[in-house]
């Protein structure tokens, strides 16, 4: 399958990238791995592509008062090889492999998967489960957006049409962060059947600030806030008896199976979450 | 100013190339039609069998999932490269042994995943186990082979570059 | 683990046996293959070649009122928009019948659809343009008028009287009916101390070649000839009918296939797409190319194994099988598959249901209905999975309602190894099986015993591991019994052709054809070892209607057994001409003297005497030095056909090994083992891997593969990332061993290997599952593939 044709701008700046996004039908080109299987399968048929893949200054990865600022255009294997990330986003260091396959990390970023917000993939679900955050930038400049209110549907994102994701935000680990992750899927590197991502805090034998993020399960990756409770009583039974999830049914599994493998997943995270990250 | 159509200069296989390819070539058609290097392969064109994963910039990327304008400036390999410059002949001369092919359509992907695998491994000074193997060569699909004798040849490579450093 | 040298070793120039068979030679054109220097159909450009994309119909069965397509014919880059009336003109329908499948019945297909599709994916328009991609923006700008029809897609209501009929012309949705009823079922049953009922599923596959179809066809008007390259597995086949719908002679045609990325059957058939591409260069003058791309494969390279078969066993207290009995109910397509028929497959299974087993009782139904889905026909091991999965399937469940080991049930009930020649219940003619000695070698290769012990500890710390089986005999070098009784225009002989050339080396010609599994090797070690010369001094020459034999090609695991005699015996003949010359050369009787080593040697002292070169170089340069009389004949063609028995039957018997997660229903597979007869083993390496790869496939039905459609007749994941094919993580190690029965239809005793691992693979997996999952009371899982939802409901935590 060959993509309908489309004009190619390479943008040299955000603001120029941004601008253009005004003009026409046009969609990002960042790592491309979502975006060229889609464009070869004629499921979309921009008129121009704008590649910020040459933009500096994104693909930074940075410490900055208590939290990790994560470039867009870094890519999935670049974070996977940081050492910054693995000690203070030991969560995404737990993802990131699990994302598709070596050559596909090696171009893939970590913008464009928050951006693209696949409901079946890992980085969203990190983001929710950390509370972090987004940046964006627009024709109005920079704002941000927390993780709870960016992913709103179905591959839809609070983004508005001009906006580009520039940054992510997370929250630097620290001596008493946990972290846990776990995913279920028929082949390694297979979208998620059910996957689980989650972050807490020690607190004393127990845990505090518990965040479960779910992805494979609905039209985003979602917190599951009565688990999260149980959690941090320490009730694990509790917490897969209270799960709130009604997955739909697709061709991979019906929406009971991932339920069950959700509350089979729960456990598994619950005993990460009370070893040291 | 925007074009269907753009004029490139890069590097393939050590050759300095410059072309006018349209925008929405990929990196693959582009190899294949443009220069008639066929050794890369179309599987899919939806970046999951990886027949057509060749190297960009020291990187393995699908050649289906990368526009060939994207490549402007950037140094691309692919199997008759690293098999001419003789960078994989240990790992050929394997597979050529132990029968780790068999219709060869997948081949050169996997050569160029591989290499990717045994080249990091011996910078970090390892020999990856099979299971490690498997893992990395599992976005490589291969009807044929069933993989075993496929990983039997890696492992064995990688024993033997190991071996060299002793 | 370290490994050592267990590599095959490797001949050299000094360390060289007389001959190659039995040796695990490396393929002398792998060079190539790994060097991304091969040339597969998809690699090949011609001169003012253009490429053809195809409109396809988005609905399972719809009219087509109009097509328009004067805004497609303006766009950039088109040459030509052609609907199926038009190009009619240019090629004959075809039906998919065999005159032997009695009573098989099919509707005339043509190359694209002319009034109405019948399956979603059908061509219903053709685009020629200077590139792919502007044949397929112009597809985008063809506006086609359907009328919408109902589709059918259940084949359990297909035959009810108000599912409408999809060819009106035939009467019914009834493709083939097959009954088979030998010995007394009903009574053997009513003599049971226990019987077993159940129904076994099969989800539909897909081949999923790594290379899709492709085929580039060559008209040149000047000479009134076309060349097709082809990636098919039948050459001399696919001649003959290019040939005979475009009415032309076949001398007017030359099929060429070189390199085929993947085939497994799905490259055997004729597809009609792939006929209408070489029509449409007829039609155009020009070379045109078409290169199915992986979302077009997955809705028209035919599928397979859509079977619901009912099944019964029934068994006495002391293990012997007293009765087996299934009702088969496959739907295929709207249209029987050319020339091979979509009745096949049904009817192996009912062959071969039972065909390991001594039990003379055995009842078998089997309908095949057409559906308005993709076409299915013959894909790797054709009807064996699934009467393997049945039988052994049945087996096993009978074992364990009488609380007996199952290979012990097996021992008891397998046709002794001094049987023979004997019959099965079906009757099915073996010359010689060796199921026990098989069931020995695999008893002791896997450590049975000891796998028992482990399952058992483990068991207890609440891990639930599983130990399976299958055996399975297997069709090999079909004799003409399989096709060409049935009015086929498709051989079972074959031929090969050797030739001296001027510097004493040999090329072998050979009707057979390579798509990865060796063909050309086993043909080069077989003539290396009958002619007598270094590997490294033969050619082989395949795939070429101009240039080899009139020959079959490779399908049905005959290449070996089949085209390698003829090499055999092609290499024999070649050596008697050149020991004729040598002979007269030397004033020796050429039966004093052979070839060794590419010299002519005394035979016995084995002295060396005449050089190959020399010899060449005297008969093709120095004739004037020849005795008078004596005309060099540096070539010669031999031909062989299997003529003693229809099929040369093989056997094997595979275990599998597995833990299943009781928690998410996952499975990992541990090991799996085969050990197979497939008589003389000509390149052992070779024969292992076509059995890993062939496991390999099998796994992918027990636990991956389905083709999902919806009521509507709609394909849900015709995609590479929703259609699970086995990738290298989830894959065990595969140990392989063997037991060798030759056949004595052939000198060289060698029957066929390429389907046994496919054959017997999702029989031992779903068996294992079940052996794991027993002891917690789940019911057993007959219904594959055997996915997490469907171990989670069986365990009842879904």
């Amino acid at each position: 399958m060959k993509p309908a044709p489309f004009a190619y701008k390479k943008a040299r700046a955000i603001e120029e990238a941004v601008a253009l996004l005004g003009e026409q039908d046009a969609r990002l080109l960042a790592g491309g791995q979502s975006l060229i299987a889609t464009l070869n399968m004629r499921l979309s048929a921009p008129s121009l592509l704008i590649d910020i893949n040459g933009i500096g200054g994104l693909d930074g990865i940075a410490l900055k008062g208590g939290m990790v600022e994560i470039g867009a255009l870094v890519r999935h294997a670049q974070a996977e090889r940081s050492d910054a990330i693995a000690k203070s986003a030991p969560l995404l260091a737990r993802a990131l492999p699990h994302i598709g396959h070596p050559a596909i990390r090696n171009r893939g970023t970590l913008g464009g998967s928050i951006a693209f917000a696949d409901p079946a993939a890992e980085l969203p679900a990190c983001l929710l489960a950390l509370d972090g955050e987004v940046e964006a930038t627009g024709p109005k400049g920079k704002r941000t957006i927390k993780a709870e209110d960016f992913f709103k549907g179905l591959f839809e994102t609070a983004l508005a049409p001009q906006e580009i994701l520039t940054a992510i935000r997370l929250p630097a680990a620290g001596k008493d962060t946990r972290v846990g992750f776990a995913e279920l899927a028929r082949r390694h590197g297979d979208y998620a059947i059910v996957g689980l991502a989650a972050s807490a805090e020690a607190d004393g034998k127990g845990l505090k600030d518990v965040r479960l993020a779910y992805f494979g399960v609905g039209a985003t990756a979602v917190r599951t806030k009565k688990e999260e409770s149980a959690l941090a009583k320490g009730d694990i039974d509790g917490a897969v008896v209270a799960l709130d999830l009604d997955p739909p049914d697709d061709v991979q599994a019906s929406g009971a199976v991932k339920k069950h493998l959700a509350g089979v997943l729960l456990r598994r995270v619950a005993k990460q979450l009370m070893e040291p990250a | 100013m925007t074009d269907t159509a753009l004029d490139i200069s890069l590097t393939i296989n050590g050759e300095r190339v410059s072309e006018r390819v349209d925008a929405r070539t990929t990196l693959v058609d582009f190899l294949r039609d443009g220069l008639s290097l066929t050794g890369s392969h179309v599987g899919c064109e939806h970046g999951v069998c990886g027949v057509c994963t060749v190297r960009v910039n020291g990187d393995i990327v699908r050649g289906c999932l990368m526009l060939a304008v994207q490549c402007d400036g950037a140094t691309v390999e692919t199997i008759e490269g690293l098999s001419d410059t003789g960078e994989i002949a240990d790992l050929q001369a394997a597979f050529e042994q132990r029968n780790a092919l068999q219709c060869g359509y997948c081949t050169p992907g996997i050569l160029v995943a591989a290499q990717d695998l045994l080249k990091r491994a011996k910078e970090n000074e390892r020999v990856p186990s099979r299971n490690e193997i498997r893992e990395h060569l599992s976005g490589n699909y291969c009807r044929c082979t069933g993989y075993q004798a496929i990983v039997d040849a890696v492992e064995a490579v990688a024993q033997a570059r190991a071996g060299e450093t002793k | 683990m370290k490994i050592t040298d267990d590599s095959p070793s490797v001949l050299t120039a000094l360390d060289r046996p007389n001959s190659y068979i039995g040796r695990s030679v490396p393929r002398p054109n792998l060079k190539r293959l790994t060097q991304g220097r091969g040339q597969y159909v998809s690699d090949i450009t011609l001169p003012r070649m253009a490429h053809v994309a195809y409109v396809r119909s988005p609905h399972a069965h719809a009219k087509i009122k109009s097509i328009k397509k004067a805004e497609a014919e303006k766009a950039p880059g088109v040459i030509a928009v052609v609907t199926g009336a038009e190009l009619a003109k240019v090629m004959t329908p075809w039906v998919g019948v065999l005159t032997h499948l009695k009573g098989l019945k099919s509707a005339p297909q043509h190359a694209i659809a002319v009034d109405r599709a019948c399956w979603q994916g059908e061509a219903v328009c053709a685009v020629v343009a200077r590139t792919r991609a502007q044949a397929e923006d112009a597809c985008e700008l063809i506006e086609i008028a359907y009328e919408e029809l109902p589709a059918v897609t259940d084949p359990e209501t297909a035959l009810d009287a108000k599912t409408p009929v999809i060819q009106p012309s035939l009467g019914d949705n009834l493709c083939f009916e097959r009954k088979l009823d030998a010995g007394k079922v009903d009574e053997a049953f009513a003599a049971s101390d226990a019987v077993v009922e159940t129904t076994f599923v099969f989800g539909r596959h897909t081949g999923v070649t790594t290379e899709p179809r492709a085929v580039v066809a060559d008209w040149n008007e000047g000479e009134q000839r076309m060349t097709v390259y082809h990636g098919t597995q039948a050459p001399h086949m696919m001649q003959d009918l290019f040939a005979k719908h475009l009415n032309l002679r076949h001398d007017q045609v030359r099929v060429l296939t070189k390199d085929v990325g993947g085939s497994f059957g799905i490259k055997v058939h004729t597809y009609a797409d792939e006929m209408a591409t070489v029509a449409l260069s007829k039609l155009i003058k020009r070379p045109v190319k078409f290169v199915a791309d992986r979302i077009e494969s997955f809705v028209t390279d035919i599928h397979a194994r859509d079977h619901r078969v009912r099944a019964k066993i029934g068994v006495k207290k002391d293990g012997t099988i007293t009765a087996f009995e299934i009702d088969d109910l496959t739907g295929i397509g709207p249209y029987s598959v050319y020339p091979r028929t979509s009745g096949i497959e049904a009817n192996q299974v009912v062959n071969l249901t039972g065909g390991p087993y001594t039990c003379p009782n055995y009842r078998a139904q089997a309908r095949v209905v057409f559906t308005n889905k993709n076409v299915m026909c013959q894909y790797r091991a054709v009807g064996h999975p699934i009467a393997v999965a049945v039988t052994e399937g049945l087996v096993e469940l009978a074992a364990a309602k009488i609380g007996m080991d199952p290979l012990e049930l097996r021992r008891r009930n397998l046709f002794a190894d001094d049987a023979y020649p004997a019959q099965s219940a079906a009757g099915l003619k073996f010359e010689k099986l060796s199921h026990h000695e098989s069931l020995a070698h695999l008893d002791a290769m896997m450590n049975y015993a000891g796998l028992r012990a482990e399952q058992k500890r483990l068991r207890a710390q609440g891990i639930y591991r599983g130990i399976g089986f299958a055996s399975f005999i297997e069709v090999t070098n079909p004799s003409a019994a399989f096709y060409g009784v049935g009015g086929a225009r498709i051989t079972s002989q074959d031929g090969a052709t050797l030739k001296l050339d001027a510097q004493g080396n040999i090329s072998v010609h050979s009707g057979v054809t390579e798509q990865g599994q060796g063909a050309e090797a086993v043909m080069a070690q077989v003539a290396a070892s009958a002619f007598g010369v270094p590997i490294e001094r033969v050619r082989v020459v395949t795939g070429d209607t101009d240039n080899t034999p009139y020959g079959g090609g490779t399908w049905a695991s005959r290449a070996a057994g089949i085209g390698g005699e003829a090499a055999w015996q092609a290499g024999k003949a070649l050596r008697d001409n050149v020991l004729a010359v040598a002979g007269a050369m030397l004033q020796a009787k050429p039966e004093t003297l052979d070839i060794r080593n590419g010299t002519v040697v005394d035979v016995a002292s084995g002295a060396e005497r005449l050089p190959l070169e020399e010899l060449a170089r005297v008969a093709y340069f120095r004739p004037d030095t020849l005795p008078s009389g004596v005309q060099a004949e540096l070539m010669a063609t031999r031909h062989y056909v299997p003529r003693a028995w229809p099929f040369a039957f093989t056997n094997g018997i595979q275990a599998s090994y597995l833990e299943v997660d009781i928690d998410t229903g996952f499975v990992k597979l541990l090991k799996h083992w085969c050990v197979e007869d497939c008589g003389t083993i000509i390149n052992p390496q070779l024969v292992d891997e076509q059995i890993r790869g062939g496991i390999v496939q099998g796994i992918g039905a027990a636990l991956f593969e389905q083709c999902l459609y919806d009521e509507r007749g709609q394909m849900l994941n015709g995609n590479m990332a929703d259609y699970l094919v086995p990738m290298a993580a989830e894959m065990p190690d595969i140990e392989c061993g063997h037991v060798v029965s030759p056949t004595a239809d052939s000198e060289l005793g060698a029957k066929g290997a390429g389907e046994a691992g496919t054959a017997g693979a999702p029989a031992c997996v779903m068996n294992a599952i079940n052996d794991a999952l027993r002891p917690l009371g789940a019911e057993p899982l007959t219904d594959m593939p055997f996915t997490p939802g469907k171990i989670l409901r069986a365990l009842g935590k879904v």
